[in-house]
């Protein structure tokens, strides 16, 4: 059976215009799935209907036995506690230290009292800082997270998703806002975290390369249908025409 | 190549025009209304000269000094606390980018009724509702207090990164710990200046609610207005304003020590 199961999603804002037309996909196993797509073309707003950050108009969305599509309330936010979310601009909260940051993982699993007081199990306490040790900022973990570059900043987020103890990692373009460099280094580093705690990850990806380079499936979509799904080396001219249009940027 | 000139792109405006017209109209009918005057102004230097004579030496001795200034501290530290403690929920309840609007309607009606009355009308009505006395200045400092760090606190809120919300609701997080981590980093800094800058306020009010009979030094000042102890009010005024710059002095150390 597969972890995250979506059959016949859509999602439109403005009635009459849907962004997601029709999509069903099964997400299993323990790799990466890359989704890529022109701009505007409903990737984003995909990811964020897997956890309800945005409400999908129609269409089902099957994870740990329930569909998300249905939940509300408490029963959502116990459903969104096994779903990490990795951003393209880091979204930790700047005023916060690092460690309040990767702690802010565990916040679906404590009380509001606990929150205010910092009162975090020592568990929790040491497994976030074996995390920022892991991704190596321990040194950095009582300083404010604006302080940090943006690769520091987005393996602070990262740490964040995986402190959830997440069934399944969801990622929106985490290297868009990054160098070259660093955005290679963040791809390794989700890599082998989802390894590591044997979790799927779903990323959305503008750079193609690195799409191919890191995962091991590769779903192209296009006017909010998925028009491509298969091996990274399937992807032939032919087919980025098909989801990128044109032809005129292929030409080297 | 098309010609173009100033007109094309600065337009003379008729109604701009009528606007200052009419301001300067304004201003000439209300200071003729009102009897401003330079005769009045100048026979007025003299007595305020002979009134300030008045002044010095300034007394100090008088014994309700003290504990009408303890007083007016009292007033002005219990209505920011106070003040604060129910603008808080208010503001966040009250902020549109948390809660749906016939929530937010509600609040910012009550934020505003509380900013309507200047706090010396307010104390007015306190003390006709509970007697003379600084329980009638606290309730009006209070209620000056929440509309004050009501209205900036939701404004602070409604300002924050939304980013940085929708990463720890992604987190499953309540909505509590969704304010307890997202919101409240983002606005504590602002929100410790206003109520810094709310009690330096409410400091300076205090002094002067006690006109009506709300407590605190201004009740002692009046006092001595009205029996011509013109030594002693400015004794009383001196005191005055080493309160408020003790206050001034203390706001900005605070907001030193949280920056």
């Amino acid at each position: 059976m597969s972890t995250l199961s979506i059959r016949q999603l859509a999602k439109e804002y403005v009635a009459g215009k849907p962004v997601l037309r029709d999509i069903s996909l099964e997400i299993e196993g323990t790799g990466i799935t890359a989704i890529i797509g022109p701009s505007g073309t409903g990737k984003s707003t995909l990811i964020r209907c897997i956890n309800r950050l945005i409400d999908p108009t129609s269409g089902e969305i099957h994870f740990e036995g329930k569909d998300l599509a249905k939940l509300a309330g408490a029963e959502l936010r116990a459903a969104r506690r096994r779903i990490g979310m990795v951003f393209q601009e880091y979204n930790l909260v700047e005023r916060l230290t690092v460690m309040e940051n990767v702690l802010s993982g565990r916040l679906g699993y404590v009380s509001a009292w606990t929150a205010f007081r910092r009162k975090f199990s020592n568990d929790d306490i040491q497994r976030a800082f074996d995390l920022l040790k892991r991704v190596g900022l321990a040194d950095f973990a009582n300083r404010r997270a604006d302080e940090l570059s943006g690769g520091q900043r987005q393996r602070v987020g990262i740490c964040r998703a995986v402190m959830q103890s997440p069934g399944l990692l969801l990622a929106d373009e985490p290297t868009s806002s990054l160098d070259p460099k660093t955005s290679v280094e963040i791809m390794e580093l989700m890599r082998d975290l989802a390894r590591e705690n044997n979790v799927p990850v779903v990323i959305n990806i503008h750079q193609v390369q690195l799409a191919q380079r890191f995962a091991e499936r590769i779903i192209g979509m296009s006017g909010g249908l998925v028009v491509y799904d298969g091996a990274p080396d399937g992807l032939t001219q032919d087919t980025l025409q098909k989801i990128y249009g044109g032809e005129d940027w292929l030409a080297t | 190549m098309n010609a173009v000139t100033r007109a094309d792109f600065f337009q003379p405006s008729i109604w701009k025009r009528l606007g200052y017209a009419l301001l300067v109209v304004y201003v000439i009918y209300a200071a003729a209304t009102l009897g401003l005057s330079w005769e009045r102004i100048e026979r007025g230097v003299g007595y305020g000269a002979k009134f300030l004579a008045g002044f010095f030496p300034p007394s100090f001795t008088k014994s309700d000094l003290i504990p009408g200034l303890l007083e007016s501290l009292q007033i002005a530290f219990l209505a920011s606390l106070f003040g604060t403690l129910i603008a808080i929920p208010l503001s966040v309840l009250a902020a549109r980018n948390l809660m749906p609007a016939f929530v937010t309607w509600p609040m910012r009606v009550i934020i505003i009724l509380c900013r309507t009355f200047h706090p010396v009308i307010v104390a007015i009505i306190a003390v006709k509702a509970v007697g003379f006395g600084a329980m009638a200045g606290v309730i009006a400092l209070t209620v000056a207090s929440v509309g004050f760090v009501g209205k900036l606190l939701a404004e602070a809120i409604e300002e924050i990164s939304k980013k940085q919300i929708e990463a720890i609701r992604a987190t499953g997080a309540s909505f509590m710990n969704t304010i307890i981590f997202g919101v409240v980093p983002q606005v504590m800094n602002r929100f410790i200046g206003f109520v810094a800058y709310e009690t330096d306020s409410n400091l300076r009010h205090s002094t002067i609610v006690g006109v009506v009979g709300a407590g605190g030094i201004g009740g002692t000042l009046f006092a001595a207005f009205q029996r011509y102890d013109y030594d002693f009010v400015a004794g009383i005024s001196i005191a005055i304003i080493a309160l408020v710059m003790l206050g001034e002095a203390i706001q900005s150390y605070v907001k030193r020590v949280f920056r």
